[in-house]
């Protein structure tokens, strides 16, 4: 039958003043298709009920499950074991504030990032319940479909060298999602604006252009593509504003 | 405890949450969603085919109007729905799907020119006008007229939630995430909000409002095998119905699609079968033309799931560490076939079961997908039993349903019921001043407090609350599944009443610290197993089959006695089984009831006069 993996599990509770952070063994016999959905679940409900983890839709559309696989951020739910050897480290992705074990706080980081970008549709219309739609090149509606499809799971800033050594850093996802509004036509902000959101630092001059935002990501978002085309962009706006002066 | 006070509180942050928080936000009102999960990762973003609304915009839907989805609603109802709310939610539908558009959602839209679409694997051309460039699109979906349901390619729910969520960004709507509502604040008449805790720190907090509303999707996993997120967990639904006063329609109306995996429960599209897949059984032989000689694999949802499950418990099907499953095979259709038209499939079962469909057979069961019922609304969303309580969304039973309802229409009844009762609820607030009973607030938490307490402690007794759960989900998944017999629902409403005594005397195993998922597990089990005898003993009653409802010992859909809903009522917490009472399905009858066009079944018309 199959093998016995093991599980080495970063465990640390904050909430538990006894807690100190270590990792933890776990075995378990591997069963046919078995994910790490299924492992983690097993280990919490048959070992130690007190793992925390964090899983949602468990079919890789949610992003709730991004955690350090044998030292690569990625998705639990669709690693299967058998891809992987037999003694298998998991921790939770830096960055992130720790919640506890291998679940860490997504969620307070992306709203803080979409309130920055202001992730919505700038526009002065008012909505008309009496109209049809304006029509839209359905060409341009795939486009931003394709940047839409980011489920904040956080990989690429975990992966991230810069997200690492600054807190402010905006990271691959920002950009991506800024991009999205970039090309909406619906979207009434102008380039200038968008530089003020992005032209520093924290935005896109801040990349070290290590690759590994695009390398983890799970959904095989364009993240490089979209940088390169944002400082392209703003790097215009950056030249305007110089000669202004 | 830190105690927050807001004009309205939304328990749930999916798309019918969020989409009733912006109409409060945007009428001036102070609104906080909770959430288990970041806004972003409900289980709405995991919907990929549509929205149905009546544009009728793609050639396909020429012709199409509010009134025709009105029918194909009811008709998918089985005539079970409030015709009222099916009406609203049809006229409805199209503004709201604008409404989206304006907001940001990127829609699919009409490319004029010629076109290829498949049907029954079958090719056919199609001319989109010119006139219609650029307006939104529709794609077709099973048990409708016309092409009505609007998309986003194959993320249509991640978008629009995405997009929703910007949206109340925008506007200021807080939403409080990792936070689990376990009680509400009431007094038998009025509902003043929710008691819940924290899941980053465990602590308990009060929220206080003048209107709650409950949008926390269905609870599929009360079930063993759902294709539903591991959030969608009756949890609250558990609250509510510890009211005592307030109730849960239609429990008993329970939808299972024919494919989901083994193990994960992640649905493959029907689209396999249609394309030419067929279903093997333990020996690898077809099975489905014993049953279904003309349709075989591509009889209704209902029909094969039915036939499934009847061939498994013939012995037929395949033993693995998760249970008995079938084969779904698809090797014949080919690899250009495979990884071209259905490259979902080819995904989801190489990235998730490691299994190549183009040369290995994928494991599939009927699995629970969608809840019919829920906390029982007015049509202003408005719940039965206490002031100041509201529902919307799958968590409700509107009821715009019935006891089936059709792909794309509950993605949109997300938005469009969340629209219309969160404007019902900023009327509500207009005029409507309350006194807060403080006392109330202070024993819910201490009350919660010393569950939490006796739980720890073990004072109530030792028993696992994952193993009370297994317990439930079996009971279920053998005796209230796709096919139902007083035999089986009998014994399975015995055997949730021994689980219930079971879930009652729940004890953690570890300490209980902070976020602990243990203690979040035995906080609900108790409400989840009192859900579940809902279901079995609603469907051990209703003694007929309607929609997905299909009793083997009472096959005719019987008009005469049972054209009702379902009001199932806990009215005692130390009571073992719910009190249930009936209504009238519909106030009026815009479409007298009649032939549902698929799925052959005798009907006992209403007007019938002899006894039963």
């Amino acid at each position: 039958m199959g093998r016995q993996l093991k599980f080495k599990i970063f465990r640390f509770n904050p909430q538990n003043p006894e807690s100190v952070p270590r990792m933890e063994v776990f075995s378990l016999d591997e069963t046919d298709s078995m994910t790490l959905f299924i492992a983690l679940n097993r280990i919490r409900e048959e070992q130690d009920g007190s793992l925390q983890f964090e899983f949602c839709c468990r079919a890789g559309i949610c992003g709730s499950c991004a955690m350090v696989i044998n030292g690569r951020p990625g998705l639990a739910c669709h690693t299967k074991t058998k891809d992987l050897p037999d003694e298998i480290t998991l921790t939770p992705l830096p960055v992130f504030e720790l919640v506890g074990d291998l679940s860490v706080d997504t969620g307070s980081w992306f709203r803080e990032m979409y309130n920055k970008v202001e992730s919505w549709v700038h526009t002065d219309k008012v909505f008309d319940p009496t109209a049809i739609e304006d029509p839209m090149d359905n060409a341009i509606a795939e486009e931003i479909y394709e940047l839409d499809r980011c489920v904040e799971c956080g990989s690429c800033v975990a992966a991230c060298g810069t997200a690492r050594l600054r807190d402010d850093f905006m990271g691959a996802t920002a950009l991506n999602r800024l991009g999205r509004f970039v090309i909406d036509p619906r979207d009434k902000r102008t380039d200038a604006e968008y530089f003020e959101v992005i032209g520093s630092d924290e935005g896109i001059f801040g990349c070290m252009g290590l690759l590994a935002c695009e390398d983890v990501c799970p959904k095989n978002l364009p993240l490089m593509n979209q940088l390169s085309y944002l400082r392209r962009k703003m790097g215009v706006v950056a030249l305007k504003q110089i000669f202004k002066k | 405890m830190q105690t927050i006070y807001k004009d309205v509180l939304i328990i749930g942050a999916g798309l019918a949450g969020e989409r009733a928080a912006a109409e409060a936000a945007g009428a001036g009102l102070s609104a906080v969603c909770l959430s288990i999960v970041p806004a972003r990762r409900s289980h709405s973003a995991a919907a990929m085919g549509g929205m149905q609304a009546a544009l009728g915009n793609s050639v396909m839907g020429e012709g199409d109007n509010t009134d025709v989805h009105f029918a194909d609603t009811v008709k998918g109802s089985d005539w079970g729905c409030d015709q009222e709310v099916a009406r609203l939610f049809a006229d409805t539908a199209p503004i709201e799907m604008r409404r989206l558009c304006d907001w940001g959602v990127p829609w699919n839209r009409v490319v004029p020119g010629k076109s290829k679409y498949f049907k029954g694997g079958k090719q056919f051309d199609k001319e989109e006008k010119e006139e219609k460039r650029g307006l939104i699109t529709a794609r077709n979906f099973g048990g409708t007229a016309k092409w009505r349901t609007c998309y986003v390619s194959d993320g249509t729910g991640h978008s629009v939630l995405y997009t929703m969520d910007n949206r109340c960004a925008q506007l200021g709507v807080e939403v409080h995430d990792k936070s689990e509502a376990i009680a509400l604040i009431q007094d038998g008449k009025t509902c003043y909000g929710a008691i819940a805790r924290s899941l980053r720190t465990g602590e308990l907090i009060a929220y206080v409002a003048k209107a709650t509303m409950v949008a926390t999707g269905g609870f599929g996993k009360i079930y063993k095998a759902s294709t539903n997120a591991v959030i969608c967990d009756g949890g609250v639904h558990g609250a509510v119905l510890d009211t005592g006063v307030v109730p849960l329609g239609n429990m008993e109306a329970v939808q299972f699609h024919p494919t989901g995996i083994v193990p994960t429960d992640i649905l493959v599209t029907e689209g396999c079968r249609g394309d030419g897949g067929t279903l093997l059984d333990v020996n690898e032989e077809r099975f489905m033309h014993i049953y279904e000689p003309d349709k075989a694999e591509l009889a209704s949802r209902d029909v094969v799931a039915r036939w499934m499950t009847h061939h498994m418990r013939l012995g037929k099907g395949v033993p693995s560490p998760y249970g008995e499953h079938l084969w779904l095979d698809i090797r014949h259709l080919g690899e250009k076939h495979i990884t071209g038209k259905l490259r979902e499939v080819y995904e989801i079962c190489t990235s998730f079961l490691g299994v190549d469909p183009v040369t290995q057979l994928i494991p599939v069961r009927p699995t629970q997908h969608y809840s019919m019922g829920g906390v029982r609304t007015n049509k202003d969303g408005a719940a039965y039993g206490l002031k100041g309580l509201f529902s919307a969304g799958e968590a409700a039973c509107w009821d715009m349903h019935g006891f089936n309802r059709l792909g794309g229409n509950s993605l949109a009844e997300t938005v469009v019921a969340g629209g219309i009762v969160g404007a019902k609820i900023v009327e509500f607030l207009k005029d409507y001043e309350c006194n807060i009973p403080t006392a109330e607030i202070t024993k819910t938490a201490a009350k919660q407090q010393q569950r939490i307490d006796d739980m720890i402690s073990g004072k109530n007794g030792n028993e696992n609350v994952y193993k009370v759960r297994e317990a439930m989900q079996n009971a279920l998944d053998k005796g209230a599944h796709v096919f139902r017999t007083e035999e089986g629902l009998t014994e399975c409403v015995e055997t949730l009443q021994d689980v219930l005594r079971r879930a009652r005397s729940v004890g953690l195993q570890t300490d209980g610290y902070g976020a602990s998922p243990e203690l979040s597990a035995a906080l609900k089990i108790e409400g989840q197993v009192k859900l579940a005898l809902c279901v079995a003993y609603g469907a051990l009653q209703r003694r007929e089959s309607r929609g997905s409802h299909n009793r083997e010992d009472y096959p005719a859909r019987n008009d005469r006695d049972w054209l009702t809903r379902t009001l199932a009522y806990w009215k005692n917490p130390d009571d073992d089984l719910p009190t249930l009472e009936y209504e009238d399905a519909s106030p009026s009858f815009e479409m007298p009831p009649g032939d549902r066009g698929y799925g052959k079944m005798q009907i006992i018309s209403a007007d019938s006069k002899e006894e039963s």
